[in-house]
Parts: C-alpha cells; sequence; structure tokens
C-alpha cells in the first residue's frame, strides 16, 4: 500500500504519524508553505485524509483532493469535516468512539475536582512558600453536589456513573429525552443550568450546539455555579464566559477546550477560579495508542475492501 | 478555622478563651486561672502532652478537630478520667475526595499543565514539557488503610472501574477486596497507592523504598494521612531517579516545610495538609464541637468518643 497517498492535516501522536508513513506514502500539510503548493503537485496522488480535533476536511479541501475516498479522524468530535458534502461524494468517513470515553470522562472529573478543591491554586500556595506564612482557606466540597451534564452520549454517561461515585446527584439536558435514563430530563440548557451546582458540556459540536452555553445559561449557573467544558471550545461563547468570571457572575470554570486553540484568554490567567487545560481531553500514551490503532485499522480496513471498525458515514 | 465560624454560634453558652499563639501555655494560665478551664478544643497541630495536661488540673473534656488522635497522650487522658472526642468520619468524604483529586491530578498532569498555560512565552509545546499522562480509569489502586476515609476512597475509584485492593492492621470482614498483609506486595501488584491510614508506631514509615520500588516506575503515590506515614527522604531521593511516577501529597513530616527538591517536579503536586478543609466540613466540625460541648456539660453522652479503654 506505499504508494497510496495520504495527507496529514495537522500534528498528531507521533506513533500515528510514523505508522502512517511506514504504510502509506504521507504528506504532511505543513510541510507546504502553501497548500496550492501540494495540491498541484499531489491532489491527484491523495486518497485518504488523516484530521484530528483541531484539523479535518472542509468543503474546499474536499472538492480539491478528486481522488479523496475516506477522512478518518484522530479524534471522536468531527466537527472540522463537512459530513454533508462527504456523503453526497459517497467519501468515507470515521472516527475514534469508545476508546476514549473513559478517559475523557475521567479528565470532566479531575477538572471539576481540581477546580472545586483549589488543587491547582493550592499547588502554587505551597510551591511560592506561602504555607509558612499561613494556611489555605476552605475550598468548595464537591461530594454530593448535583451535576448537570450537556449531552448524555458515551461521555455523558461515563461522567454521570463517576460523579455517582461521589454521591452526586445527575441531571441533563439532550436533543431528546433518554427513555432508559434514571436521570432527570431538563428540556432546556438553561433549565439545567438554574438547577445544579455544577455544568458539564459532552455532546457533540454542530450548528445547533454552537454556543449552547451563552449568557442566559451561564447567569442561570450563577455566582455559585461552576462550568466544565470537555467538548469543543465553539460551545462556549468565549467572550461571555470571560466577563462573566471577571463579573463573579460565574462561580469558576474548568476548560479544556477553547475557541482558538492554542490561545487562551489572558483574563483568565490571573484568576484562581478558573483550571486551564491544553486540550488532553484523550492524551494519555494508552489512550492515543488505542486512538491511532483506531484510525489506522479504518484505513486498512477500507484499502482491502473490508468493512470500516468505526463509520460514521 | 472553624474555631472562627464556632465562637460567634456558641459564646453565649460558653466562655471561650483563646489563647494568643505569640504566647506560651504557660503565659495564657497565668491570665486565666487552671481551675476554670474544664474543657480543651485543639487541632492536630498542638500537641496534647502529659506536661500540658499537667497544666490543666481541672480538665474533664478534650476536643480535637482531626480525625487523628497521635498528637494526644491518650494513656494520660484515660489516666486522668478525661473524656476525649474527634472529629469520626465527618471529614472522610471531603479527604476521599481530595485523594482523587490528587491522584487524578498527578496521573493526567493537570497542576502542571494549568501552571505551563499560565506560563507567559512557553518555548516548547506541551508534549515537550512534561511526560504523557496515564490513565486512570481501569487501573488497580492499592489503598494502604481502609477505615472510613479508605472506604470512602474505594468507592469513587470504583466507578472510574478501578480495581481495589488493600492493607489494613487486620484483614476486614464483609469486604470483599483483596486484602495484603504486606504493604511490599500490595505495591508490587498495584499502579498506585492512597495513603490513608492513622499514624501511630507500627504505621510510621510505612511506606519506605522497599514499598516505593515495588511500585515502579509508572506507579504513582498519594498520601492524605500523615507526613509520617511515607519515608520522606526516601520518596523524595526516589523521585529524582525516577523510580517512580510522581505522588500528590498532602501530608508531610515537618510541616510546612516541604522539601524544596519537589518544588523542581512537574510530576509531584503539593497540597498544605488541606484535605479535610471545606465549607461543609467546617460547618459540620462547629456543629459537632458545639454539639460536644453542650452534651458534656448536660452529663450526655459524647459523639465521636475516642474509647480510651482501647489504649495499650
Amino acid at each position: 500500500m506505499g504508494s497510496i497517498g495520504v495527507l496529514l492535516v495537522g500534528r498528531v501522536f507521533p506513533y500515528l504519524e510514523q505508522e502512517l508513513d511506514k504504510r502509506y506514502k504521507l504528506f504532511r500539510l505543513w510541510d507546504y508553505p502553501q497548500k496550492a503548493q501540494l495540491l498541484s503537485q499531489h491532489a491527484a496522488s491523495i486518497r485518504a485524509v488523516v484530521g484530528h480535533a483541531g484539523a479535518g476536511a472542509d468543503a474546499d479541501l474536499i472538492d480539491e483532493l478528486p481522488k479523496l475516498e475516506i477522512v478518518s479522524s484522530f479524534s471522536v468530535g468531527v466537527d472540522m469535516i463537512d459530513l454533508e458534502k462527504c456523503k453526497a461524494k459517497g467519501i468515507r468517513v470515521t472516527n475514534t468512539p469508545d476508546v476514549l470515553t473513559d478517559e475523557v470522562a475521567d479528565l470532566a472529573i479531575g477538572l471539576t475536582l481540581a477546580l472545586l478543591r483549589r488543587i491547582c491554586e493550592c499547588d502554587r500556595y505551597v510551591r511560592s512558600g506561602k504555607w509558612k506564612k499561613g494556611d489555605y482557606k476552605l475550598t468548595t466540597k464537591f461530594s454530593g453536589k448535583t451535576v448537570g451534564i450537556v449531552g448524555l452520549g458515551r461521555i455523558g454517561q461515563a461522567i454521570a456513573k463517576r460523579a455517582e461515585g461521589f454521591n452526586c446527584s445527575i441531571c441533563y439536558y439532550s436533543r431528546t429525552e433518554k427513555r432508559d435514563s434514571n436521570y432527570k430530563y431538563y428540556p432546556s440548557v438553561v433549565e439545567l443550568a438554574s438547577n445544579c451546582d455544577i455544568l458539564v458540556v459532552a455532546c457533540p459540536l454542530t450548528e445547533e450546539t454552537h454556543h449552547i452555553i451563552n449568557r442566559e445559561v451561564i447567569n442561570a449557573l450563577g455566582p455559585k455555579g461552576f462550568l466544565i467544558n470537555i467538548g469543543r471550545g465553539k460551545h462556549v461563547d468565549e467572550a461571555e464566559l470571560v466577563s462573566a468570571l471577571q463579573e463573579g457572575r460565574l462561580g469558576g470554570a474548568g476548560l479544556d477546550v477553547f475557541e482558538d486553540e492554542p490561545a487562551v484568554p489572558e483574563e483568565l490567567f490571573g484568576l484562581e477560579n478558573v483550571v486551564l487545560l491544553p486540550h488532553v481531553g484523550s492524551a494519555t500514551l494508552e489512550t492515543r495508542t488505542d486512538m491511532a490503532d483506531l484510525v489506522l485499522g479504518n484505513l486498512e480496513a477500507h484499502f482491502l475492501g473490508k468493512p470500516l471498525l468505526t463509520p460514521l458515514v | 478555622m472553624c474555631f472562627a465560624t464556632l465562637e460567634p454560634l456558641y459564646s453565649h453558652k460558653f466562655h471561650f478563651l483563646s489563647p494568643n499563639p505569640n504566647h506560651s501555655l504557660q503565659h495564657f494560665l497565668r491570665l486565666h486561672h487552671p481551675s476554670s478551664i474544664r474543657a480543651l478544643l485543639c487541632s492536630a497541630n498542638y500537641s496534647v502532652s502529659a506536661q500540658v495536661l499537667r497544666l490543666l488540673p481541672s480538665l474533664r473534656l478534650l476536643l480535637t478537630t482531626s480525625a487523628g488522635t497521635e498528637h494526644i497522650d491518650l494513656r494520660e487522658c484515660r489516666r486522668r478520667g478525661i473524656q476525649v472526642a474527634a472529629a469520626g468520619g465527618i471529614f472522610s468524604q471531603d479527604v476521599a475526595d481530595a485523594a482523587v483529586a490528587l491522584l487524578l491530578d498527578v496521573t493526567r498532569n493537570i497542576s502542571a499543565a494549568d501552571r505551563y498555560l499560565r506560563t507567559p512565552n512557553h518555548a516548547n509545546p506541551p508534549s515537550e514539557v512534561f511526560t504523557f499522562a496515564s490513565k486512570l480509569s481501569g487501573k488497580r489502586i492499592g489503598i494502604v488503610g481502609l477505615g472510613s476515609i479508605g472506604m470512602e476512597v474505594a468507592k469513587r475509584l470504583e466507578s472510574f472501574g478501578c480495581i481495589i485492593s488493600y492493607n489494613s492492621k487486620h484483614k476486614k470482614a464483609n469486604v470483599s477486596y483483596p486484602f495484603y498483609s504486606s504493604v511490599v506486595d500490595l505495591a508490587t501488584t498495584c499502579d498506585a497507592l492512597v495513603v490513608c491510614c492513622a499514624l501511630n508506631e507500627q504505621t510510621k514509615h510505612i511506606i519506605n523504598r522497599e514499598v516505593i520500588s515495588a511500585l515502579g516506575k509508572g506507579g504513582f503515590i498519594v498520601n492524605v494521612g500523615r507526613g509520617g506515614l511515607i519515608d520522606e527522604k526516601e520518596l523524595v531521593k526516589c523521585l529524582m531517579e525516577g523510580k517512580i511516577g510522581g505522588a500528590g501529597l498532602d501530608v508531610f513530616e515537618n510541616e510546612p516545610h516541604v522539601p524544596k527538591e519537589l518544588f523542581q517536579m512537574n510530576n509531584v503536586v503539593l497540597s498544605p495538609h488541606c484535605a479535610a478543609l471545606t465549607d461543609k466540613s467546617n460547618m459540620d466540625m462547629c456543629e459537632l464541637v458545639g454539639g460536644n460541648l453542650e452534651a458534656f456539660f448536660s452529663n450526655r453522652p459524647l459523639i465521636n468518643q475516642v474509647m480510651l479503654d482501647m489504649v495499650e
């Protein structure tokens, strides 16, 4: 398969890049200062695109690659891929569900605990020598709080299960109520936010869920409420979030994702009621390896004419 | 901490005498006659030795805001007929939450990454600054000390699909987790240890070089018990030598002093002995102390009384 052209549109886990390089004729988008250069030289040989959470295949790219057969994303979210266009042109799309569910759910709880119990602030407190002058202040208890989940899919359910281990009550918002769920359903995100202590964003990013966390939701969550985002940066109106935090209208935020990564609003750096992470939801050796194997497995299956492992389209 | 909340709530019922922390107890007792002092409220930091008790001949009740009682000479209390009550299980949930918080933080590099993002002009991308994180779900966790706190830790980690085993002074009936009588054996089979036992003569330095080596390069240790449970010098050495994956520590051998070698490390998370200290636990503690003062002075049984006849 060494002659099959595969275009890697963003930097990924080294193991994945190495394996793609071994198995296929790999083109790295960042090797070409102009995309046009890459296209004029190699468009005709590119039969697959490998993307990730931050880069995929939009309508333009799909049109520019006439031999494109499959887009395999090194992520579970596929908001960077024009799914409709792929459907229309018969291009297959795969992602990496399930293998990262536990990992992302773990991080959602980790962010929540770090935020409410001020773990990062406490660590800073000790490292700066301040403990010698006095004790740190009281933090907020997590156990027993009400957790509201936006999107009760695989990741949302995994978060709920973990929160229940801390005696939390669970409620949720979803496009449709889940009949087989025992958790309390709210038909709008504002109502969910009004009735929970910690709001966790765990749904896919689509046109409908863009800025699903807006000023109204943030105000409903309130000065004693906390927002945790392990979805996509664009789920949250970031400017509104920043002003709410600065004005004390929101109790705090734990963020793994941002609207314009890797940029993080500088106004957040001085706040002790935020925890900031560089999009590491699935970033452990084990999980990234499993995700990479799924990308490689899907590509292999496609080029051997076998059923895809995790097709979306 | 709790006293600031307690005093306004109960000052109409009890006359609280609050020593100036800069003065010695002897100085304080020149101002307030010892015979007037019938109850003492202290924290884990205050050593209630036989000498201290001798200065308080009228003392009948000793309340500590900690779960632990290793700072109190319980034998002397029993000899003097002084009743003792501690925090009992009041802090267990909060301490268990903090233990899981530290474990998640150290395995997933949360504090290190937050610190990295807030540092301007970082020359290197995140992947080069700290080693790849470790998965927690499904891992094998060894709990050292399966008391009230240990059980709460186990319950939380089970919801992450973790596999729990433990070491305790004795095997617990009605507990299905595998029991290891040797901490080294426990460490050998586990990916992480969470230390939550009481500090006493048998448990001092229960986590030593042998245990840490058995845990190994990919292993993590979290301590929410007492600093003295870990041979701190050895832990620092092992961390520096890369013999262990990382550590999350709420307690240290000589608080508030923390070995400065740890400040250079991204694979340790440090916390100023505050695992128990939340808004809720503080209120609960005040209610417990107030309740016990009322109970004692009305000759009613205490809550979370320390059974002194069990003391060796």
